[in-house]
């Protein structure tokens, strides 16, 4: 037993050695968390008392009884991250594949510009976007389009329960050109030359053949790492219409994200049980997201 | 027969053909980069231009009223400003430094160390890619409460500090190292620890970088431990400032102090970025997810 030991810490120990501080970290703050999450999930907790185990009644009131749920904030975050999250990736990736074909110093510059959102935080910008959608007539937007005679009377943007989620998309597309977007314009740009003229040769015959038959193929890697970010930073930007609107519960719940409903429940009511099953149903969301998008992209040649 | 289109990738030089990608690139990046010229604008308007109406996009007599105004706020407020502004400074840094040496470590050992639970730890560790922290804040509270570092200073570095993305591409950017490369510097004498700070540290270089911006990026900008972790003002970060800022401060002057905020925050990002943006695009040529 004890040479095995030994054997085993000869073979494996400076593996572990160096492998350790970022496992303990990541086991500390990541996977614990995670699972403490599903373990509250079946319970009764409000933070002082002990929790003590209720089964699965937290998830049955949530798909059962909790209107403002099932109402708002699951059709809110379904539509967000579905049309915010495709989107954001498809503008990335035919950004990077644009700026590929041009010279590499005007390259840099617009691909700095176009990255630049990702640098800034989101509560940073929320007093930029504040100014531009102000509500009444001194807001940027109101006022350009008041004098170009679009519309008559400001439009509350931020508090209206038709624009909430539209702006609450775009400012969410506009900081969509991330880490992805970095990667995917590397690989577009470290596609060997030769699979381009074999790929003429073979019969590609178009641009749209070139980027279907050639270009996505030789990226999957980069390409999946990218769609899993862009998963990510959807449903990241979760708390962005409490931060746009200025209130939790946002107007009427239109901008209403699963973050949102997680943070009412843990931080306002105190039921951290509910709020950590509204959680696991968030993590189980992104979780399917990433799945199918290791699907389309992941497949092992 | 068709000309080789791919030639077109990666140009050296400008040509016609290129016109109709900057007519589409070139309106993106404006509409991209409003935003960000807006704070630039925003924050150096004096105060008569943030009361204009109708309101008017860019600054035409730009001052710095609204920085001396922050500042002078910030001197008024119970903890002094440079105590925000050496708590933001002290907690990136040290996030920084110490997410690059535990990410390095451990990259090393899953890019170039043979052990049975090498495959399992990183496709772990990929699957950890989606996490999304916000999501589990109630449970990190509780672990970060039972360990004790509710108001402690380390709340700001400790939690932060195993970041999957960073550590994901730089295993990807060391596989790249020849073995061969290790192997001979092992027979040659080299320690396991003089292998790894001699040859796959310097190689390495480019996607340590990254790992080095994007801490940045998450740290400087961080709220999380000033919010949650920290009842003590004089603990805070200068981005939490910012924040309460931006909450409290709806009239026109708090605006313009905001805008002066952001930009402060906004700065130091871009400016490592400007001059790291090489090393960041040699490492996500790796950054596949195999």
């Amino acid at each position: 037993m004890k040479n095995k030991l030994m054997e085993w810490r000869k073979r494996e120990g400076s593996a572990y050695l160096f492998l350790a501080p970022y496992l303990i970290l990541f086991t500390l703050f990541i996977v614990l968390p995670v699972g403490l999450s599903m373990l509250l999930s079946f319970s009764d907790f409000d933070s002082v008392n002990f929790p003590h185990w209720v089964g699965l009644k937290n998830y049955i009131s949530l798909f059962t009884s909790d209107a403002v749920f099932m109402q708002y904030v699951l059709p809110n975050t379904l539509k967000f991250s579905l049309i915010a999250g495709p989107l954001g990736y498809i503008l990335s990736f035919l950004m990077a594949w644009m700026l590929a074909q041009i010279p590499k110093r005007p390259r840099t510059v617009l691909a700095l510009i176009l990255y630049s959102p990702s640098m800034t935080s989101g509560v940073a910008m929320t007093v930029i976007w504040k100014v531009l959608f102000n509500g009444d007539q001194t807001g940027y937007l109101n006022s350009i389009l008041l004098n170009w005679g679009f519309i008559r009377e400001p439009i509350q943007w931020l508090q209206s329960t038709d624009w909430l989620m539209p702006v609450m998309i775009l400012v969410t597309l506009w900081s969509s050109m991330g880490v992805g977007f970095l990667a995917m314009l590397a690989g577009i740009l470290d596609v060997d030359q030769e699979m381009y003229e074999a790929g003429y040769i073979d019969g590609v015959r178009n641009r749209f053949q070139e980027i279907v038959y050639i270009t996505i193929p030789s990226l999957k890697p980069q390409m999946l790492f990218g769609a899993v970010m862009a998963v990510v930073n959807t449903f990241q930007a979760g708390a962005i219409g409490v931060t746009l609107s200025g209130s939790n519960p946002t107007p009427q719940y239109a901008g209403q994200l699963a973050l949102n409903h997680i943070e009412d429940y843990g931080f306002l009511r105190y039921e951290m049980g509910y709020a950590s099953a509204t959680s696991v149903v968030l993590l189980l969301l992104i979780l399917v997201s990433s799945k199918a998008v290791f699907r389309v992209f992941g497949e092992k040649e | 027969m068709a000309s080789i289109q791919g030639k077109k990738m990666n140009p050296t030089r400008f040509h016609r053909s290129q016109i109709k990608f900057y007519l589409v690139l070139v309106p993106m990046a404006i509409l991209t980069g409003l935003p960000i010229v807006f704070i630039f604008s925003q924050a150096l308007k004096p105060l008569d231009e943030l009361y204009l109406y109708p309101p008017r996009f860019l600054v035409s007599h730009p001052s710095f009223s609204s920085f001396r105004k922050l500042f002078e706020a910030m001197n008024s407020s119970e903890v002094p400003i440079y105590r925000y502004f050496y708590n933001s400074f002290l907690s990136t840094f040290l996030t920084v430094v110490c997410t690059v040496f535990i990410t390095a470590f451990a990259g090393y050992a899953l890019s170039k160390k043979d052990f049975k639970a090498k495959n399992l730890i990183f496709s772990i560790n990929t699957t950890a890619l989606m996490f999304v922290g916000a999501a589990v804040r109630i449970p990190r509270y509780l672990i970060i409460y039972e360990i004790g570092l509710i108001d402690n200073f380390a709340v700001h570095i400790v939690p932060a500090l195993a970041m999957p993305v960073g550590l994901f591409l730089v295993k990807q950017f060391m596989d790249q190292i020849p073995n061969e490369l290790l192997e001979a510097a092992k027979i040659d004498g080299a320690t396991d620890w003089y292998t790894f700070l001699r040859i796959v540290v310097p190689l390495s270089r480019s996607s340590l970088a990254t790992v080095v911006i994007l801490t940045f990026q998450a740290a400087w900008n961080s709220v999380e431990a000033s919010e949650l972790y920290l009842n003590h003002d004089n603990l805070k970060t200068f981005a939490y400032y910012m924040s309460t800022l931006t909450t409290t401060g709806n009239d026109v002057a708090g605006i313009g102090m905001a805008a002066a905020a952001t930009l402060i925050m906004f700065i130091p990002n871009l400016v490592i970025f400007i001059f790291m943006q090489n090393n960041v695009m040699s490492t996500m040529a790796h950054s596949g997810i195999k």
